[in-house]
């Protein structure tokens, strides 16, 4: 599969068709999802949320999953383009980045949100959430080291070495975060016990996500191929005149 | 005497010469200490809680400060390219490099943590386990900071760019070290904390080099 799709032809055939098809089943598995999620009935104290705040479970969590494995991916997609030398890796991990920091800030600004409903404060510095706060800078250190070089080539290479630090440290800052939490205070965040009527829309808007990213990564890939045929084409056609 | 040998003599006149090195990285890091109880306060309570960990904050800060040179320099002048090119693995001359950046910032600064954490209200007890976790750290901070330096080559936002890239990574060291520092300031055992920091500074020694080396022969490519 990734052998065949590696041809920048053939992805573009390919991801022609399967942009709209994530994205059709992306609108699909998240509307059914939230239509399910204000369905349930509300939660009692202690399941994660008393009346309406348990709503947030229906999709904070699955925005906070995804933003560490579009990390996953990003840095899978670097370590391609970094060893092989591959045009479409490349333009994966590129793609990635922004779309990694959208989730991260909303998993974040969704998770405080939650927090004053829940908690009655916006912000504590537990584990998770500090870790969540340190991915979001790390996504924004990458964006920045892009945004700097001027050569895009070599741009793109050396982010691709920061995505490939950052995946090795991002297990090493999860556990010294836990580490340092657990010197201060226990966690405070209580374990859910979710009865079946709230599993479906759970899994449904996590899969959901996911469909979501997978056709927003493909747009913008495709977007990045055809700049930079646009490149070359403009390159072209300043030559010939 | 063999290359790496002439290499490691060339950058640590290079780091302690012409007011580099501890002329630079000990005014910082004392003013940094000095704006501290101006911004909290001169009340001793609340800056004797924060006396051990605000003396690793402006470590953190304070390694940042010569990072910029590091490899920028020779990238400019076309050393970097000499050094890419000669019978020395890049890698080594990566790791000299950033080992004498340890010795001429981390390690004068090591000394001069005590002094600032014991100025702002920590017990002078604790004096020899700073500096050791301010000599581990600081070799951390030189490891990590040089990948961040040799990934901003030839950029043109320079140190701006290395400390967003490079501070979230400081994250665990400085976990590690002022974690272990306030456990045994509360009487606790400190060695998980010491030996974790150490764990992290000497895996991103033995793997920081070749970070580092890659992100040079990109930016020379």
């Amino acid at each position: 599969m990734i052998q065949l799709l590696a041809n920048p032809q053939r992805f573009m055939d390919f991801s022609k068709w399967a942009a709209p098809i994530f994205g059709i089943l992306a609108v699909a598995l998240l509307g059914t999802g939230f239509t399910l999620a204000f369905a349930v009935p509300e939660g009692v104290e202690g399941s994660g949320g008393s009346g309406d705040a348990i709503r947030f479970l229906f999709f904070h969590p699955q925005l906070a999953t995804m933003s560490m494995a579009i990390y996953a991916a990003m840095a899978a997609s670097a370590f391609f383009g970094f060893v092989f030398r591959h045009l479409l890796a490349d333009a994966g991990a590129r793609a990635a980045a922004p779309l990694g920091a959208g989730f991260t800030f909303l998993a974040l600004a969704t998770g405080s949100l939650w927090g004053v409903k829940t908690w009655g404060t916006w912000w504590i510095w537990d584990a998770k959430l500090t870790a969540e706060l340190v991915l979001f800078l790390l996504y924004l250190g990458y964006m920045a080291l892009l945004a700097a070089i001027d050569d895009e080539t070599k741009a793109t290479r050396a982010a691709n070495i920061l995505a490939m630090v950052g995946v090795i440290n991002l297990p090493i800052i999860y556990f010294s975060v836990y580490w340092w939490n657990s010197i201060h205070q226990g966690s405070s965040m209580g374990g859910n016990h979710l009865g079946p009527d709230y599993v479906a829309p759970f899994i449904l808007n996590m899969l959901g996500f996911a469909a979501l990213f997978c056709a927003l990564w493909i747009v913008r890939v495709r977007a990045e191929v055809w700049r930079r045929k646009a490149g070359a084409l403009a390159v072209q056609a300043a030559g010939k005149s | 005497m063999s290359g790496l040998g002439v290499l490691f003599r060339r950058e640590l006149a290079l780091a302690w010469g012409r007011g580099g090195g501890p002329m630079l990285a000990l005014p910082f890091y004392a003013c940094v200490a000095t704006l501290l109880p101006l911004a909290i306060g001169a009340d001793t309570g609340p800056l004797k809680a924060i006396a051990t960990g605000s003396s690793w904050l402006a470590l953190a800060l304070t390694s940042l400060l010569s990072l910029e040179r590091l490899f920028e320099r020779d990238f400019e002048d076309g050393a970097l390219d000499l050094l890419a090119l000669g019978d020395e693995p890049l890698e080594a001359v990566c790791f000299i490099k950033c080992l004498v950046q340890w010795l001429a910032t981390g390690a004068p600064l090591a000394l001069a943590a005590p002094i600032a954490a014991m100025a702002l209200g920590a017990s002078p007890g604790l004096t020899p386990l700073i500096i050791a976790t301010a000599l581990l750290g600081g070799l951390g901070f030189s490891f990590t900071g040089g990948i961040g330096a040799a990934l901003s080559i030839g950029s043109r936002r320079g140190g701006v760019l290395i400390a967003v890239i490079v501070l979230p990574l400081f994250a665990p060291p400085v976990i590690f070290g002022a974690g272990a520092i306030s456990q045994a300031a509360a009487g606790l055992d400190w060695r998980a904390g010491f030996a974790l920091l150490g764990g992290y500074s000497l895996f991103f020694t033995a793997l920081g080099p070749f970070f580092m080396a890659a992100a040079c022969r990109n930016a020379l490519s």
